[in-house]
């Protein structure tokens, strides 16, 4: 039993685990925000070991991992933590990879689509907005729908695309989970983040670890925050 | 080969028998100019090192500051200005890469880059372009995989470096204080070779840059490789938590001669290595080629038996390959075997220690023959002239550079690129201000004051951050050192430094001296590069935009100092005048004003008054803050009576602009008179126009909505064009 956040106590002792392979750079971000801002029970899992059954979320953090060697996030997709991965993801758990963790989860076919390199052929690292357009997944129930959340983005290989079959299911399935208010990188239907039908599974290009607190989001970091804390809901942190 | 006649008879008498054919390669990489510092060591110890904060340890290739709460924050600056001007991507991308490893080597991690770029003319030389784009996707490349944030830093043309290219980079380190690696070796311990595997690339590099650009030697140019680097970061950091570390040293310039030499040399010991047992990229490389090999991603440890299982484990961990290459001895020589063949064996200290030069210095004739400032034609249309000046590469926004960059990753950037200095946070609550600043016009009319000037001007972005400077680094860029001309301004801007690092009471805690800086067209102007760093002790400044109302104060006098301006260089193509010269009493004064008007948060920012003068200063918060002004310059704080474009144009330094509500106005001005600062409120932020005027004439009159799409556009229009 301990207490949250806000002051709620807790009687479920969670675990979040934050998969890192090698060339993941923001894996210890994304740790400091789950544990210091939203103190979640998190552990860092190697990609090497296999991930423990009782696990209640699991986050692919941003990086080069294997230096986007042959593709942005082909390599890690193989390797054997995956099957864990898509083990957990089929029972339901959530699962959110931001960045390259969403191109990981985007090679590991766990979410459709693909993502190529930005149309301005540059590395882009700048403030965006992203508009909410599904707020039932596991990372944006505590959402409204449309809501602007003011985001960082950083990657060099961010342009979502699908083809129009593709984009025609993932409208059907409320697959579209955020896009950017304005032209940002030439992605398709200006999608920066999709989800599984099921809505447990999210990737995202901009990273939330990123403006979750005030000192370094210029903004408004409460957006960026509702998506740990639709993630703590989903998981039944609350008594 | 660059040995020199006074060399080779030095060897003779102190060796007394014929190199062998590795031992000269081994000395001729060692004792390179770039390696060894001959011309400049002697004068080095001019600068002071020592202060309060500074930590000094045996063997750091970077510079230790306390920073409190057992944290420490380590700081390097290096350039990779040859490799840079042949191959610019691999050039800058590998500047990054080692000076990474310098920071790492002191056993703490790296958390922020920041880089000083300069090209030719940009506006007509295409080559320069391609230099100039190559050269910041490189560094965007390799910082960006590393995860480390690239916050900050410059950019600057001039035909200086036509066919060149600076390349400096700094970078910061953070750690604690009881982890950083106390370099020490006993006998017996084992020598290892950890991270990329030695290849042909780079061989002689450092002989390379220490002679002037003539030909385009690529295999002097070494390949780079984030992927490595930033499991070689994991590895290290990994083996520093577990103690398998002790001592520690990144492969740099010179190769393994220099890292196995200069290690020995600084514990006092001796060290046996076997080429035979290095990891290398393909096989027939021959030994020279492994001692001169400058590979990147490699990094060398001295552990104990006890402790290399563990090592290797977590080299196993990283898949990061380690040989095992030697070991410690106790006879202080630098012994290096292929099998069981003796290749060199030579006391360390004679190959680490190279013999130190007396250059001789003249005054140059051309500092006598600069044209005295002409009178300029009469132009009336500021308005036309502070749109263009807007717009010129010197001075427009660099967002097209720095959002290349990655600088949110590590989640510690408080105050973001593109302003005057950055802002990280550190893990004690801390936050540390860090800036770099150069200016190659000014140190060319006048090398010490010059130098004073980039000093004072790094001191003033970091000051304006609220935070008070606390050590520097410096990165002092000439041409060729034998000249003695060009050596005369090397001593110049050095003691020009030092002169107000003591004054300061700034230290230094580390720099580089690059020598041989020209090609075929001659060499670059004077170019010292200097990198402040600040300490915030509690809250952070965020500083907010003017609104209606508000008032502009600005602090500190302008004088009659149009040289080396951009409005004299760039509006008016004139080199020459005289160039802005820090009165150090004011320095200090306006300093210790404008931090006590942050932490009393009287002001709602800060902005320094540099490129451009006051006019663009004044420009840029009605850019960033989307309003205009109406401002009267009769009031301004001169030293004499001044014409109107030496009042907008001159680049005097000690100078601040502050934002100040109107409630806080009347305190401010107390304040100020108190403080005994020479100040003036010079007007009001309002409406969408900025409006400046002299002896109620109207000399400048624009929209902020055509400022900002000149100052945000400059660079993109010119680089859309190929």
């Amino acid at each position: 039993m301990y207490t949250n956040f806000i002051g709620e106590i807790i009687t479920k002792i969670v675990k979040v685990g934050v998969i890192v392979f090698p060339g993941s750079n923001c894996d210890r971000d994304m740790f400091h925000v789950l544990t210091d801002v939203f103190h979640l029970n998190t552990q860092y899992f190697w990609h090497e070991n296999g991930l423990p059954d009782n696990i209640d979320a699991v986050v692919l953090p941003g990086g080069f991992s294997y230096g986007d060697r042959l593709r942005a996030g082909v390599i890690a997709a193989n390797s054997p933590v995956i099957d864990d991965v898509k083990k957990l993801a089929n029972k339901g758990i959530p699962v959110l990879g931001v960045c390259n963790g969403f191109q990981i989860l985007v090679e590991s076919n766990l979410l459709p689509g693909v993502l190529l390199k930005n149309d301005t052929l540059n590395f882009m690292c700048q403030w965006t907005n992203l508009i909410v357009k599904n707020n039932k997944t596991s990372f944006t129930n505590k959402l409204l729908l449309n809501q602007k959340i003011p985001i960082p983005i950083a990657n060099g290989e961010g342009r979502y695309y699908a083809n129009s079959q593709l984009l025609d299911d993932l409208k059907k399935n409320n697959q579209i989970v955020f896009t950017y208010q304005n032209h940002v990188n030439g992605s398709a239907e200006q999608i920066a983040g999709v989800c599984n039908v099921d809505g447990n599974v999210v990737g995202m290009m901009p990273h939330p670890e990123r403006a979750t607190e005030s000192l370094i989001n210029p903004l408004d970091n409460k957006p960026s925050s509702l998506i740990f804390e639709s993630l703590i809901d989903a998981i039944g942190v609350k008594n | 080969m660059s040995l020199q006649k006074h060399e080779s008879s030095y060897i003779k008498n102190t060796i007394k028998r014929k190199l062998t054919k590795t031992e000269l390669q081994i000395i001729a990489a060692e004792w390179s100019e770039h390696c060894s510092y001959k011309s400049s060591k002697k004068h080095l110890s001019i600068l002071p090192t020592t202060g309060r904060n500074v930590i000094i340890e045996k063997g750091y290739d970077s510079g230790v500051l306390d920073v409190g709460d057992g944290y420490v924050v380590t700081v390097h600056i290096e350039s990779h200005n040859h490799p840079s001007a042949v191959e610019p991507f691999g050039g800058a991308a590998t500047g990054v890469g080692g000076v990474i490893r310098d920071i790492l080597s002191a056993g703490t991690r790296p958390i922020a880059i920041l880089d000083g770029l300069r090209f030719g003319n940009i506006e007509n030389d295409t080559h320069a372009r391609w230099l100039f784009k190559n050269a910041v996707s490189g560094i965007a490349y390799y910082g960006n995989c590393l995860g480390i944030p690239t916050i900050g830093g410059e950019v600057e043309f001039d035909d200086c470096y036509k066919n060149y290219a600076l390349v400096d980079v700094a970078a910061i380190g953070f750690g604690k204080k009881d982890q950083l690696i106390k370099n020490h070796a006993s006998k017996d311990d084992l020598v290892v070779l950890i991270g990329g595997p030695t290849g042909r690339d780079g061989v002689g590099g450092s002989q390379f840059a220490s002679d002037s650009l003539e030909n385009e030697d690529r295999s002097a140019v070494q390949i780079p490789d984030p992927f490595i680097e930033k499991l070689i970061i994991e590895t290290i950091l990994e083996a520093r938590n577990e103690k398998c570390i002790n001592a520690m040293k990144d492969l740099g310039g010179g190769g393994l001669s220099c890292a196995i030499s200069e290690t020995a040399e600084s514990l006092g010991i001796g060290i046996e290595l076997n080429v035979d047992s290095v990891h290398t990229r393909e096989s027939g490389l021959s030994p020279d080629e492994i001692m001169t090999s400058e590979s990147q991603e490699r990094m060398l440890i001295i552990t104990d038996k006890e402790k290399l299982p563990k090592l290797k484990q977590i080299c196993d961990k990283f898949s990061v390959t380690c040989s095992i290459i030697g070991h410690v001895t106790e006879d202080k020589m630098m012994h290096v075997k292929n099998g069981s063949d003796t290749l060199a064996l030579l006391p360390a200290e004679f190959v680490a220690r190279a013999p130190l030069l007396d250059r001789k210095k003249i005054k140059p004739k051309y500092l006598k023959s600069i044209k005295k400032e002409n009178k300029m034609e009469k132009t009336l249309d500021y308005s036309e002239i502070i749109l263009k000046l807007l717009a010129s590469p010197n001075i427009t926004s660099k967002h097209w550079v720095f959002r290349q960059y990655d600088h949110e990753v590590g989640i510690r950037t408080v105050i973001k690129p593109g302003y005057d200095a950055s802002v990280l946070r550190l893990d004690n609550g801390k936050f540390l201000s860090a800036k770099i600043d150069g200016n190659p016009k000014h140190c060319y009319l006048d090398p010490r004051h010059g130098a004073i000037g980039c000093f004072e001007e790094a001191c003033r972005n970091v000051v304006c951050t609220g935070a008070n400077p606390i050590g520097m680094v410096d990165h002092l860029q000439f041409g060729n050192p034998e000249d003695p001309e060009i050596f005369w301004t090397f001593m110049e801007s050095l003691e020009g430094l030092a002169e107000y690092g003591k004054f300061l009471r700034v230290p230094c805690v580390g720099g580089k001296v690059s020598f041989y800086n020209e090609t075929t067209l001659g060499p670059i102007k004077p170019t010292p590069l200097i990198g402040v760093l600040g300490i915030i002790d509690e809250t952070p400044f965020l500083p907010t935009q003017p609104i209606d109302s508000d008032y502009l104060i600005i602090i500190g006098k302008t004088k009659d100092e149009l040289g080396g301006s951009e409005y004299f260089e760039y509006t008016h193509k004139f080199i020459g005048g005289t160039c802005p010269c820090v009165d150090f009493k004011d320095s200090k004064i306006n300093m210790q004003a404008v931090l006590s008007l942050i932490k009393n948060r009287l002001v709602k920012s800060v902005h320094d008054c540099s490129k451009g003068g006051f006019a663009i200063a004044v420009s840029e918060l009605s850019i960033f803050g989307d309003i205009g002004c109406n401002v009267d310059i009769e009031s301004m704080p001169t030293m004499e009576n001044l014409s109107s474009e030496k009042i907008l144009f001159s680049e005097s330094h000690s100078r601040y602009l502050l934002v100040v509500a109107q409630k806080n106005l009347e305190y401010t001005k107390q304040f100020l008179s108190k403080k005994k600062t020479s100040f003036a409120v010079l007007g009001k932020f309002t409406g969408d126009q900025v409006n400046i005027m002299h002896k109620s004439k109207k000399l400048i009159k624009t929209t902020v909505d055509i400022m900002q799409k000149r100052y945000f556009n400059g660079l993109e229009d010119l680089l859309k064009h190929g």
